[in-house]
């Protein structure tokens, strides 16, 4: 229980000394809030990416149009060749026959034309419709699919998909050096922000140090305004994420551009991305802190 | 019973100046001591070495039954719980009144609310200064200020208060009231108290035992002592 008093006196004392040193804690908790937009605005993005991604793995088909001589057999070892690539998840065979009753049954305009072409008329090819595991590795599965004998054309929206992924894997990267710099420049500005702290409560300290407290608890309120900082940081990040993307869902009606780019539903994601946030925002806190404490407090 | 014991305590500061040279001492319990001598004569250093601010270069300082010469940085804080500790600068939180510097002392230990209540407020009625509780430093006189200090010295019931120069600044009254005060708490609580002064009037006229230093020496030791003569 004495832990828990010391730990109270440390979280009041923390909030006093914010306001006492105002400019500085401003500063800092500035840093840390930008720094907490990026974090939380990446986090935001890639778990989106990675929600649609999965959404589009799903759908992506890649369509084999097979040459018009092929025959059956030639049909069923291309299948079992297919099938036993690795990236290759399933794979459906659909005559040039299906194709034509499909499209029949899509337009009356394909169907008039349609219905007089008898069995070898059938302009159609016979294809197969496949799906792949991993998305990312769908160029290289289309470029062995389209080496074997009998292929025609492989097609699947080849340009979409790679200009997607790459944008995003981007954007990723981008952000990672952006919040990495500035957790760095933010830790600079709190070990400043604690070191004025520890010199401005130095006769508080030698008196702590008089009446016997031990290390460990004059230690401790300055790492917890550390904490206190980062926390005060996360608020704004926070409520940007709960209302920002909860708002920006419901405008777009939870897709963007597509149907295919699908978001991730607000409840319970932007919770547990706050969350995130603000265990961030104290983590790198507590680290300024404990770094000017280990420099500067010498008990 | 002796409560402070110093064994062939040599003190050599880092630039090579001897402060203390082989120095042996005891201290009963519940005895109060004067420690005199002019400037540079080691009082301070004898004082410092016994709350452990410093560790001497050679001998034993056992205080309550702990080495403190052999005590590490991490564990300081045991021996200081069990101390009160005065200065000549009072060393009061400016921002603070009278009831939070002295509360202050619990508080950074973790004590209960309650007993912080019950502890101050008793620690303050014995200085003197029940009246002031809501005051703060600065609208205090010298004496008070100092009466504050030792309020925060006694609150925690240490066994030993070590008091140096605590009259240092103020005038020959007030001087007078402050020991007074100190001479209450060793009576009223049996507290063990050493004081390092240069002020004669306070020695003579309260005939207790007397420490005199002289470079870094312990030279006299009076039963109850006086300050007239000495060559310091």
């Amino acid at each position: 229980m004495k832990i828990f008093r010391m730990l109270g006196r440390s979280i009041r004392d923390a909030f006093k000394s914010v306001f006492r040193n105002f400019s500085l804690s401003m500063a800092s908790i500035t840093c840390i809030t930008i720094t907490l937009i990026i974090v939380a605005v990446s986090m935001v993005a890639s778990y989106n990416v990675e929600h649609f991604s999965k959404v589009i793995q799903k759908d992506v088909t890649m369509v084999v149009f097979l040459d018009n001589d092929i025959t059956e057999d030639e049909i069923k070892e291309l299948e079992v060749k297919i099938n036993k690539l690795n990236n290759v998840e399933k794979c459906n065979f659909k005559s040039k026959a299906k194709s034509k009753e499909e499209m029949m049954a899509e337009s009356d305009v394909f169907k008039g034309i349609m219905q007089t072409w008898e069995e070898k008329d059938n302009p159609l090819k016979d294809s197969f419709l496949i799906k792949v595991k991993n998305i990312e590795e769908i160029k290289n599965t289309a470029n062995i699919i389209r080496s074997y004998e009998k292929v025609d054309i492989v097609n699947y929206g080849e340009e979409m998909v790679n200009n997607l992924i790459s944008t995003f894997s981007t954007i990723e990267k981008i952000a990672i050096v952006a919040v990495v710099a500035l957790i760095v420049v933010t830790v600079f500005l709190i070990i400043n922000t604690i070191k004025l702290t520890i010199f401005s409560r130095k006769r508080e300290i030698s008196i702590m140090r008089l009446v016997g407290a031990s290390n460990f608890s004059i230690k401790v309120p300055f790492i917890v305004e550390g904490m206190v900082l980062g926390f005060i940081g996360s608020i704004i990040p926070i409520l940007i994420v709960i209302y920002g993307y909860t708002l920006l869902f419901d405008h777009f009606n939870g897709v963007l551009y597509s149907s295919l780019i699908q978001l991730v539903n607000p409840q319970p994601f932007v919770y547990i991305v706050s969350l995130f946030v603000a265990l961030v925002g104290m983590l790198v806190g507590m680290i300024g802190s404990a770094s000017a404490v280990r420099k500067y407090l010498k008990v | 019973m002796d409560f402070i014991q110093m064994k062939n305590v040599k003190k050599q500061y880092k630039n090579g100046v001897t402060a203390i040279y082989d120095l042996n001492l005891t201290i009963k319990k519940g005895e109060f001591a004067f420690i005199i001598g002019g400037s540079g004569s080691g009082k301070s250093t004898l004082i410092k070495m016994l709350y452990r601010e410093e560790k001497p270069t050679l001998g034993e300082i056992i205080v309550g039954g702990v080495n403190v010469a052999k005590l590490r940085n991490k564990k300081v804080y045991k021996i200081r719980r069990k101390l009160g500790i005065v200065f000549q600068d009072y060393r009061l939180l400016a921002k603070s009144n009278v009831y939070e510097n002295v509360a202050f002392a619990l508080e950074v230990l973790g004590a209960k609310k309650e007993e912080i209540r019950t502890k101050t407020l008793k620690a303050i009625e014995l200085v003197g200064l029940k009246a002031k509780v809501h005051n703060y430093p600065d609208e205090l006189s010298g004496g008070e200020q100092q009466r504050v200090a030792i309020a925060r010295a006694i609150v925690n019931e240490p066994k030993l208060l070590i008091c140096d120069e605590p009259t240092g600044n103020l005038d020959p009254e007030r001087s007078m009231e402050i020991v007074k005060v100190l001479d209450n708490i060793h009576k009223t609580c049996g507290t063990t108290i050493i004081m390092a002064t240069h002020d004669r009037d306070i020695v003579n006229k309260m005939k207790k035992r007397v420490l005199v230093l002289k470079d870094g020496r312990l030279v006299k030791d009076y039963e109850k002592g006086t300050y007239h003569n000495e060559d310091i």
